[in-house]
């Protein structure tokens, strides 16, 4: 292992393990969020109609939800140490500012989503029926709570405002708890992570329900999830492409050198156009580019002829305010994670209109390709947040705290040697975990549920 | 260096007792999830056994687990520089720590997913050493905390992780492992009935004079030695003596079959004895083993008064809350857990 790392810096090795280990995190967390919503949606369609369907279709996702839920905690708690062990000179900087809302998250939902959750999963003939759909909902705002509480932090780095740097400690500290609670980097950043996260859940809804329908299982129940599913989709890719524009805008102003970068744009242009994708390379020398004219400018400001930075100027105008230094990110990182997002998105907006327009048909139930085609964009969204967050964070480099703290000034002092012994351990826990966690999924994803409710278990029962 | 001499101003002595108490409930509440885990092997017969003793902290553990989880984030918030000191100072620990509760936690929601024996046996031994390896590291980490760690002049933890396994902190290990089985131990006895009862109850008798022991040798020590190490804190002489009394009756009680007071015994002991240790660092965060001028304090390494002021008012307002429904699931989950066949 010595010679292998021979060379490699502390700091790479830590950005390659909060890589790893948040994406991953990331992989589970909109499932929880979108899951649990659908579920509670579903649960409560079921104790109004009295519909047995219903309640098979409740329990059935309500099962898978609660396997993901799980490698979602405890993925979790590796995030919440993480900043500590490995960007300790970061924690130190920002603590003030940032550990706030972390801590109010912890207070505020991880209390909320882990104590009704229990109740939920135990609580089934043990409280009232309305109690048990009271804590589906509670369990559910709270990992709406969460994505809150984290996401304002992160797009405190993104974007700081409400601080002051403090002269003797050279500190970030808080002047507005007011002013960080309501950053506009955050509203847009929460809605389309929240419309991401129904997203993900609708397009799991609707790709595990059609998979049934196509081999003719419990018609009644799948078909009613994916009717569900299939609105969520529409309504969530809609939302999630209108503030994903949005956010493109605001970048403009906010991150001008992250958007010059998802487009390769290397000199300022009035009228830009938006390359759908480029075959060779992206420093200027294109062999193959499929363009649409002016659409950057309008992507970025709104106007058909709207000026766009380009990253040569930008570098020049960074190296003016904040000194030497490269400003310049992962171009082709951003090129591609950023359309294939905005592909993914559009796909999935096609699926939701899709689904609509044969269920209006009365279709939708038998139209084999469209149920086919439903499985496999199931896997779309995860595909599609992962790109997301890439682009978010990479785009964002080389800052950490955007403008105020680069991320080479973050990291703690350690020998290399235990953040790599740390992030093989990390990777190789999370392969198993991704390994059991996935078979277990399509294990019991592929199993449709019995036609007769099973007898809710006695107040002394066994679930676990 | 100047604001050394000056001493915690009130704010930051509230948050630092409040983050005492986050740390008190933690180990109050998850110290039984541990127990329980630890003795998952040793008081079951079948799988039905074990199904039952996972039950009787199904509902609870995750939400147990957070106490640590908001911990850490009202460190990070109100004391950034003891957040970020501490965690990357204790890195590989804490690495070892967080691989074992990802296990243990993924345990609770797999094992009873597939009927198949080499699949659960393979998730009882995960929550097995998921629980016993957190309750020996909590011991030696506090320890370490209490010792002093070799912190250089700019709050940079020297040395490897070597320093950090004295025969001191090995004591604080053993103290909490066994400590926090017998706690476990008093909780199935309260929350099983029959046969794991009984057995629980066996456990608890053999533990009892154990964990006396070790914690009372990690009180001892930490007291002969408190003045050596520069260091006594604030911590008041009742509480240990509190503690170690509560625990010499656990046994007793057990044997009296009074399940009821013997959970509160351990949960006093608990309490009791990370009290003592938090409170011995008192004004500092971290102490240093190297010099005396490089210990953390309190003061340093707080934020500043308006954070704390915006924290205070959260935690004012919503705290009462959590405690309240908190309680109310330990209310609805109160009953025993039976064997479903014999009911
Ligand atoms: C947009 C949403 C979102 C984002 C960006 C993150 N998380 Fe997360 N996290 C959740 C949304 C979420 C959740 C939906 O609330 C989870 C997933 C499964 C669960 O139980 O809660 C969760 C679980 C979870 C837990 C376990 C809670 C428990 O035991 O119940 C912790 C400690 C964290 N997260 C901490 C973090 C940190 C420090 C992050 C920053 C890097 C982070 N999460 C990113
Ligand atoms: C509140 C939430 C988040 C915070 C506070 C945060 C913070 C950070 C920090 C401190 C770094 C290290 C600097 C660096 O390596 O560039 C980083 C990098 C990174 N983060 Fe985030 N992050 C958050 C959410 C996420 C999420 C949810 C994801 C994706 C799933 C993500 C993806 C990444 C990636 C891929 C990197 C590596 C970038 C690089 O190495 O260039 N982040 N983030
Ligand atoms: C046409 C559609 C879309 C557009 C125009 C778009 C636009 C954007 C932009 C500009 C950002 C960067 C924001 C920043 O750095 O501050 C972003 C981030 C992100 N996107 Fe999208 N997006 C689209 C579709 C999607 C889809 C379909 C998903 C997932 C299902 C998704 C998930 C994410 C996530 C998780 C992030 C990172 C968090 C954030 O910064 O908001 N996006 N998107």
């Amino acid at each position: 292992m010595g010679a292998l790392l021979a060379g490699v810096s502390t700091l790479t090795l830590a950005r390659w393990q909060f890589a790893v280990t948040t994406v991953f995190h990331f992989l589970f967390v909109p499932l929880t969020i979108g899951l649990g919503l659908l579920v509670a949606i579903m649960q409560t369609a079921a104790q109004r109609t009295k519909d047995p369907a219903w309640e098979r279709a409740t329990r059935f996702f309500g099962t898978l939800f609660l396997v993901n839920f799980a490698i979602g905690v405890v993925t979790g708690i590796v995030q919440e140490f993480q900043f500590g062990m490995d960007w300790s000179r970061y924690s130190v900087f920002v603590g003030n500012i940032f550990g706030a809302p972390l801590a109010i998250e912890g207070l505020l939902a991880f209390f909320l989503e882990s104590t009704f959750l229990g109740v939920w999963i135990f609580g089934r003939g043990r409280v009232s029926p309305r109690i048990h759909l009271a804590s589906i909902w509670l369990a559910s705002i709270g990992t709406i709570l969460s994505a809150a509480f984290i996401l304002a932090a992160n797009a405190w780095m993104q974007h700081p405002v409400g601080y002051r740097i403090d002269a003797r400690t050279h500190q970030a500290v808080m002047s507005s708890f007011w002013a960080v609670m309501t950053n506009s980097t955050f509203v847009l950043e929460f809605g389309h992570v929240l419309f991401a996260a129904f997203l993900t859940g609708s397009a799991f809804l609707l790709g595990v329900a059609a998979w049934h329908l196509h081999r003719g299982h419990d018609t009644e129940a799948f078909g009613r999830a994916a009717r569900v599913g299939v609105v969520v989709v529409l309504v969530a890719s809609v939302g999630t492409i209108f503030l994903g524009d949005s956010q493109g805008k605001q970048l403009e102003t906010q991150q001008p050198m992250k958007m010059a970068a998802a487009e390769a744009l290397y000199t300022t242009q009035h009228g830009a156009s938006f390359s759908l994708l480029t075959i060779g390379d992206l420093a200027g020398n294109p062999i193959f580019q499929i363009r649409v004219p002016h659409i950057l400018s309008v992507l970025a400001t709104n106007t058909w002829n709207g000026k766009v930075d380009g990253i040569h100027q930008l570098q020049a105008a960074a190296e003016r305010r904040y000194g030497a230094g490269s400003y310049v990110p992962v171009i082709w990182l951003l090129y591609w994670t950023f359309r294939i997002m905005v592909g993914l998105g559009f796909a999935l907006l096609a699926l939701g209109v899709l689904g609509l327009w044969l269920w209006r048909r009365r279709r939708l139930d038998t139209t084999g390709w469209y149920l086919r085609a439903a499985t496999w964009l199931l896997l779309a969204p995860f595909v599609a947040n992962t790109a997301g967050w890439i682009f978010t964070e990479v785009g964002r480099q080389p800052w950490v705290v955007y403008g105020l703290l680069k991320t080479s000034r973050a990291v703690s002092v350690l020998a290399p040697g235990y953040v790599a012994a740390s992030l093989i351990g990390f990777t190789a826990i999370y392969s198993v975990l991704a390994v059991v966690e996935i078979g277990l999924m399509v294990r019991l994803g592929r199993v449709p549920p019995a036609l007769e409710a099973p007898a809710a278990p006695d107040e002394h029962g066994l679930i676990y | 260096m100047a604001v050394v001499a000056a001493g915690p101003s009130g704010l930051q002595q509230l948050w630092f007792f409040l983050i005492a108490v986050l740390w008190l409930g933690y180990f109050f509440l998850e110290g039984f999830d541990f127990g329980v885990g630890i003795l998952l092997p040793f008081v079951s017969r079948d799988d039905t056994d074990r199904r039952i003793v996972v039950n009787t902290i199904g509902p609870v553990w995750d939400g147990n687990e957070v106490w640590l989880i908001v911990a850490g984030g009202a460190t990070f918030a109100a004391f950034p520089t003891w957040y970020a000191t501490l965690f990357s100072g204790f890195y590989l620990a804490l690495f070892v720590l967080l691989a074992a509760l990802i296990f243990r936690g993924m345990a609770f929601e797999l094992r009873h997913r597939r009927d198949d024996a080499r699949w659960r046996a393979r998730w009882d031994q995960a929550l097995f050493w998921g629980s016993a390896v957190p309750a020996f590291l909590w011991g030696v980490a506090f320890a370490d905390f209490v010792h002093g760690v070799p912190l250089g002049p700019h709050h940079v933890m020297e040395g490897t992780v070597l320093d950090l396994v004295k025969p001191y902190a090995l004591v604080g290990g053993l103290a909490t492992l066994s400590l926090f089985s017998l706690h476990g131990a008093a909780y199935l006895g309260l929350k099983t009935e029959g046969a794991l009862r009984e057995r629980a109850r066996e456990a608890g008798k053999r533990l009892a004079p154990v964990a006396l022991v070790a914690v009372g040798a990690l009180l001892t020590w930490t007291y002969l030695s408190a003045h050596a190490w520069h260091h006594a804190g604030l911590v008041p002489p009742p509480l240990p003596i509190f503690g170690l009394g509560a625990l010499a009756v656990v046994g007793w009680l057990i044997h009296e079959r009074q399940e009821g007071w013997a959970f509160v015994a351990t949960a006093v002991a608990v309490v009791a004895l990370f009290a003592t240790l938090l409170l011995n660092l008192y004004p500092d965060v971290l102490v240093s083993s190297l010099r005396a001028a490089n210990d953390l304090t309190i003061a340093e390494s707080a934020s500043q008064r308006y954070t704390l002021e915006v924290m205070s008012w959260v935690a004012l307002i919503f705290t009462p809350l959590v405690l309240a429904y908190q309680a109310w699931s330990y209310w609805v989950f109160r009953q025993r857990v039976r064997r479903p066949d014999d009911h």
